[in-house]
C-alpha cells in the first residue's frame, strides 16, 4: 500500500535536493557579509525547520494516540521520533560549524540554541520513555505525554531571537514581511525545504511500517506477511 | 570560477564542507537504520514462527 508512495516520494526528494544543492553552491550569489560561509544555510535553515514541524508531527500524533486510542498515530509518533532527532542534531552540528567562522564559537548558551538544545533531549526523552517501558501502550502514552507537555519549546525556538538578545539572527524568511533574502539565494533554501520535507515522508512511511511488524508480531496478518518474504 | 576555487569556498572549505558532509552521513544513517530494523524485525518473527513450529504451538 505504502511501497509506491515510499518510491515516489524519495525520487522526488532526490531531484529536488539535486537541483536545490546546484542553485544553492553554484548560482547563488557570494553573501557580502559572510562570503561563502553562509551557503551552509541550505542544510541548516531546513533541518532547524523540520526539527520543529517533525516535533509537532509526533505531539500532533501522540495526541491524537492518547485521545482516540489509535494505533496508528502512536505508530506515526514513534516512527517520527528518531528522524526528529537526527534533524535536530543536524540542525545544531551545521549552526556549530557556520557559528565558529562568523560568531568566533562553535557554541555559545544563547536562548536559541539553548532550546533547540532542549529539543534534541525532548527527542531523547521520548525515545528512552518508548524503549524503556515494557507494555506499548503504556509506553505511548508516557512518551506521547512527554511529547505534548515539550510542544510550550517550540514557540520558545522560534520567538527566541526576538525575545532575548542573542547572537543568532532573526527570521529572514518566515515573516509577515517580504523576506529580507535575494532571490536567488531564496529558492533554492526553498527547494531544499521541500526536499527535505519529501524525505521525511518517506522515511517516516518505511518506520511506521516497521513499527507496525514489530507491535503485531504475533498476529495472523504479520505471521502470514513474513512467511512469504 | 574554477573548480579550485568553487572547492575552497572563500577560505570556508572546512565550515562549508564539513556541513555537507555531515549532512549526507545523517541522510545515509537515516535510510539504512530503518532497512536494517526491518530486516532485524523480520528474522525476529521468523525465528518465533520456527520455534512455535518446533514446540508444537
Amino acid at each position: 500500500m505504502s511501497a509506491p508512495l515510499i518510491t515516489w516520494f524519495s525520487i522526488s526528494a532526490l531531484l529536488i535536493a539535486v537541483y536545490g544543492l546546484y542553485l544553492g553552491l553554484f548560482v547563488a550569489p557570494t553573501d557580502y557579509q559572510q562570503g561563502e560561509s553562509y551557503r551552509i544555510i541550505f542544510i541548516h535553515v531546513p533541518a532547524a525547520w523540520m526539527s520543529l514541524f517533525i516535533y509537532m508531527v509526533m505531539a500532533i500524533s501522540s495526541a491524537i494516540g492518547i485521545i482516540w486510542q489509535i494505533r496508528l498515530a502512536d505508530m506515526v509518533a514513534a516512527a517520527s521520533a528518531p528522524i526528529g532527532a537526527s534533524f535536530t542534531f543536524l540542525a545544531l552540528v551545521t549552526g556549530a560549524l557556520w557559528g565558529k567562522p562568523m560568531w568566533g564559537a562553535y557554541w555559545v548558551w544563547d536562548a536559541r540554541l539553548t532550546s533547540e538544545l532542549i529539543l534534541l533531549f525532548l527527542y531523547f526523552g521520548y525515545m528512552a520513555l518508548q524503549s524503556a517501558i515494557e507494555d506499548q501502550r503504556s509506553a505511548d502514552k508516557a512518551s506521547g505525554l512527554l511529547a505534548i507537555v515539550g510542544v510550550v519549546n517550540i514557540p520558545i525556538i522560534h520567538y527566541s531571537v526576538e525575545w532575548w538578545n542573542t547572537l543568532h539572527q532573526g527570521a529572514t524568511v518566515t515573516k509577515f514581511d517580504k523576506p529580507s533574502m535575494h532571490i536567488d539565494m531564496l529558492i533554492p533554501l526553498l527547494l531544499m525545504a521541500v526536499a527535505f520535507k519529501l524525505f521525511y515522508a518517506a522515511l517516516v512511511l518505511v518506520r511506521t511500517r516497521n513499527e507496525a511488524l514489530y507491535r503485531d508480531r504475533n498476529r495472523r496478518w504479520v505471521r502470514e506477511l513474513v512467511e512469504k518474504l | 570560477m574554477n573548480w579550485s576555487e568553487f572547492f575552497d569556498m572563500g577560505g570556508y572549505a572546512f565550515f562549508v564542507w564539513m556541513s555537507y558532509g555531515l549532512t549526507l552521513i545523517v541522510v545515509v544513517a537515516n535510510i539504512v537504520s530503518p532497512i536494517m530494523q526491518r530486516k532485524k524485525v523480520i528474522a525476529r518473527i521468523k525465528r518465533a514462527i520456527k520455534r512455535e513450529q518446533l514446540t508444537g504451538g
